[in-house]
C-alpha cells in the first residue's frame, strides 16, 4: 500500500482570492478580475480554476486573461446555475475560493510559434481562447498571421465590446465576426461561424486552428476544416465537461479514457481519433 | 513474515482481545445476507460468509464524507476522519479492489482524505470459505491475494493459518496469545485452499484471459450488445453502488441551520445515472443509456486498467450481478459474447 504522506496538501482545499473588479458584459456574462490572497496564480493559456462559493459548491471556469498580464487574473462567468448565480451577486472586495490552476492540456504556445493562428470561437468559447489570443498579442513577433473568427447567437449576447473594437482597429489581428440572428443594429456577417471559414481559406494552409464553443459547434467546424484539408495534428479543441474535482478522480469529465481536467481541456484533435465521445 | 495457527477458540479470544482496545469493523450476518459493520462481540464474526452486500470500500470512501468545513463567508478547513480501526474479513477479491483504489487515490494527485482513512486501517483479510452464487474471482485472477492486507486468515479445517504481512499485522498478531506454531502440514493445507479457490470461485467462467480484455474492447465499441443490454437498463446505478472499484463521486455543500457554517461533502455517484454528465444549461454529454452502460464496462476493463498497470478493474465479486434488477449487469456474459463474436487474436 502507498506511503503515508502527511505533508501533502489537501487537493480539495480552496485558497482565498479577492475580487478587484466586476463588470456585466451582457445579460448573462460577468467579467471579474481577481487576485489570490496568498501566492499569485501561475497559469498557462488554456488552464482553468475551480471557483468555490461556500455553501453552494464549485464550478470549473476557464482563465480568460493571458499570463503575460502580471497582476491577478480574469474570469468570465455565465449566470446559468446555482453557484454562478451567486457569483453574479458578488462585488469588488468580496472573496471567492480558488483551486488550481488545472489542466495539463494547454494551448501549444511553443509549437505554434512562427505559424498562422486561427481561433474559431462560438459565444463564450471566446473566453478561454482570449487567454492565448492576448498571449499572442503580447508576444506578437513570435507568431505569423493571427485570425479570430467569432460567432455569436444574437447581437445582444456579444461581449468584450471594447476589446473586440480594439482588435478590429489593429492591423496585426484579423477579427471576423458573425451573428446567427440578424437585427436592425447589425451590419456585419450573418450566419453560423462555419460560414466564415471559406473567407480565410488562404490562412488555413499552414495554420494551427483552435476551436472552442458550444458542444454542437465542434462537429460542424471540424467538417469544414476537413474540407479545407487542415490536418488533424494542427487542430486543437478546447472541451467542456461536467467536473467536480478537477484532479482526475471524480469521473465526471471522462471522455472514453481521457479526463478533460487532467488530459485537457485543450486536446490536439488527432489525439482524439480513438476517443469517440469527445466531439 | 510471521505465520501462526489459531484454533477457532483462539481466534475468538484474539478478536475479543482486539475489541477491548480497538474499534473493530467486521463481517456479520444481516438477515439472510452478510455485511461489514461495527463488531461488538467476537462471536458475531462470520468468516464463513459468501459475499457482503457492500464491499469494504465504504471504510475508505464512505457513501457520504466531509471533505471540508467552512464558514459561509468563505474560510475553508480540511476535514479528515482520523480514527484508527481494524477491518476483519476482507475477501481476496475485495482486497485486490482496495489495492487498486489505493493506487488511484494516491497517484497523480494524492487524495489525503482517502489515504488518511486507509492508513488508519489495519486489514485482516480472509480466504473465501463459501463461494457466493455469482462470484467469478477465479476468472479474474483475484481468488487469492498476495499483498495489501496486514494479516491473512485461511481456514484449513481444524483452525486458521494467520499470516502477518506487515509490521502493523505482526504487532497485532502478537496479541493472539493462544496462537501456536504452524506445521508444514498446515501450510500444505493452506496451499490446497488457495489452489482450490483458484478453481472454484468461478460461477461465471470468462472465456479469455483477463489481460485479453482491453484489446478485445478495442474492437467492441460499436457492437450491438450495448444497445441490446441497455434496452432494459433502468439507469438505477445499483451496479455502480455495489462495485468495489467504482469510485466516481459528486461533491455537495451542506449548510447549517443558521447559515453560518457548513460542510463540503463527497458523495458516491454512478456513471449509469442519468445526469452524471449533465452541465449547467442542460447539455448532457452521455445522454444515451447504452452509452452509459458501455462506459461502465469500458472503465472496468480498459480505461482504469490503463491507469493502474494493466490490472482489470473488475475483481469478479459478482455484486453487480446480485444487484441488477433486470439481470443485464453480468460483465462475464458481455465479455464472453464479445469473445465469441470478435475473437481474441
Amino acid at each position: 500500500m502507498s506511503q503515508s504522506c502527511a505533508t501533502e496538501k489537501d487537493i480539495y482545499l480552496p485558497r482565498p482570492a479577492t475580487i478587484n473588479k466586476t463588470r456585466m458584459m451582457n445579460f448573462t456574462e460577468l467579467y471579474m478580475h481577481l487576485s489570490m490572497d496568498d501566492v499569485a496564480l501561475e497559469y498557462k493559456p488554456g488552464q482553468f480554476v475551480e471557483v468555490s462559493v461556500a455553501g453552494l459548491g464549485e464550478v470549473p471556469i476557464s482563465i480568460s486573461s493571458s499570463p503575460t498580464q502580471k497582476d491577478g487574473f480574469e474570469l468570465v462567468i455565465r449566470k446559468i446555475g446555482n453557484v454562478t448565480s451567486r457569483i453574479h451577486k458578488l462585488k469588488p472586495g468580496d472573496k471567492l475560493g480558488i483551486r488550481g490552476p488545472y489542466g495539463n492540456g494547454c494551448y501549444p504556445i511553443h509549437e505554434s510559434k512562427g505559424k498562422n493562428l486561427v481561433f474559431i470561437c462560438g459565444g463564450i468559447g471566446l473566453v478561454p481562447q482570449r487567454s492565448f489570443i492576448n498571449y499572442v498579442l503580447d508576444n506578437r513577433d513570435d507568431y505569423a498571421n493571427l485570425t479570430v473568427l467569432l460567432g455569436t447567437k444574437c447581437t445582444n449576447q456579444r461581449f468584450f465590446h471594447s476589446e473586440l473594437f480594439a482588435w478590429r482597429k489593429r492591423d496585426d489581428i484579423n477579427l471576423i465576426e458573425t451573428v446567427d440572428e440578424v437585427d436592425d443594429c447589425w451590419y456585419g456577417n450573418v450566419g453560423v461561424v462555419t460560414t466564415l471559414i471559406p473567407k480565410i481559406e488562404a490562412e488555413l494552409s499552414d495554420a494551427c486552428v483552435f476551436i472552442c464553443g458550444p458542444p454542437i459547434m465542434y462537429k460542424f467546424v471540424l467538417m469544414a476544416l476537413a474540407e479545407s484539408k487542415v490536418p488533424n495534428e494542427r487542430i486543437f479543441v478546447n472541451l467542456e465537461r461536467r467536473m467536480k474535482c478537477g484532479v482526475g478522480k471524480c469521473g465526471h469529465c471522462q471522455i472514453n479514457d481521457k479526463y478533460v481536467c487532467i488530459d485537457g481541456p485543450v486536446f490536439r484533435y488527432s489525439d482524439l481519433a480513438s476517443v469517440p465521445e469527445a466531439i | 513474515m510471521s505465520v501462526k495457527k489459531l484454533s477457532e477458540n483462539a481466534l475468538v479470544s484474539f478478536v475479543d482481545c482486539l475489541l477491548s482496545t480497538e474499534k473493530v469493523e467486521a463481517v456479520q450476518a444481516k438477515g439472510d445476507k452478510f455485511d461489514f459493520g461495527p463488531l461488538e462481540s467476537a462471536k458475531d464474526l462470520r468468516l464463513d460468509y459468501d459475499i457482503t452486500l457492500l464491499p469494504p470500500k465504504k471504510y475508505f470512501q464512505p457513501p457520504v464524507e466531509t471533505l471540508l468545513t467552512y464558514e459561509t463567508e468563505g474560510v475553508y478547513k480540511s476535514h479528515y476522519d482520523n480514527e484508527r480501526f481494524i477491518l476483519i474479513g476482507v475477501h481476496p477479491y475485495d482486497m485486490m479492489a482496495i489495492n487498486q483504489m489505493d493506487k488511484l487515490f494516491s497517484q497523480d494527485n494524492y487524495d489525503e482524505h482517502y489515504m488518511t482513512r486507509r492508513n488508519n486501517a489495519t486489514i485482516i483479510a480472509c480466504d473465501v470459505e463459501t463461494p457466493s452464487k455469482n462470484v467469478f474471482a477465479s476468472s479474474m485472477g483475484t481468488a487469492t491475494v498476495k499483498d495489501g492486507y496486514d494479516i491473512l486468515l485461511t481456514n484449513i479445517g481444524d483452525g486458521y493459518v494467520a499470516e502477518a504481512a506487515t509490521e502493523k499485522g505482526r504487532s497485532l498478531l502478537s496479541k493472539a496469545t493462544e496462537a501456536v506454531k504452524v506445521s508444514e502440514q498446515d501450510l500444505k493445507k493452506r496451499q490446497q485452499v488457495w489452489d482450490k479457490n483458484q478453481e472454484v470461485l468461478n460461477n461465471h467462467p470468462l472465456k479469455c484471459k483477463p489481460s485479453d480484455l482491453p484489446k478485445l474492447l478495442e474492437k467492441a465499441y460499436e457492437h450491438p450488445i450495448w444497445e441490446e443490454k441497455a434496452k432494459t437498463c433502468f439507469s438505477c446505478g445499483s451496479c455502480n453502488q455495489v462495485c468495489p472499484t467504482c469510485y466516481c463521486f459528486n461533491v455537495q455543500d451542506d449548510v447549517s441551520w443558521d447559515l453560518k457554517t457548513g460542510e463540503r461533502k463527497r458523495i458516491w455517484d454512478g456513471c449509469l445515472l442519468d445526469g452524471f454528465t449533465r452541465v449547467a444549461g442542460g447539455h448532457e454529454f452521455r445522454a444515451k443509456r447504452a452509452d452509459r452502460f458501455r462506459h461502465r464496462l469500458y472503465r472496468k476493463a480498459k480505461y482504469v486498467p490503463a491507469k493502474i498497470g494493466g490490472q482489470i478493474a473488475c475483481v469478479g465479486c459478482g455484486r453487480c450481478i446480485n444487484a441488477c434488477l433486470t439481470d443485464i449487469a453480468n460483465p462475464i456474459s458481455i465479455y464472453n459474447k464479445l469473445v465469441e463474436d470478435i475473437g481474441i487474436d
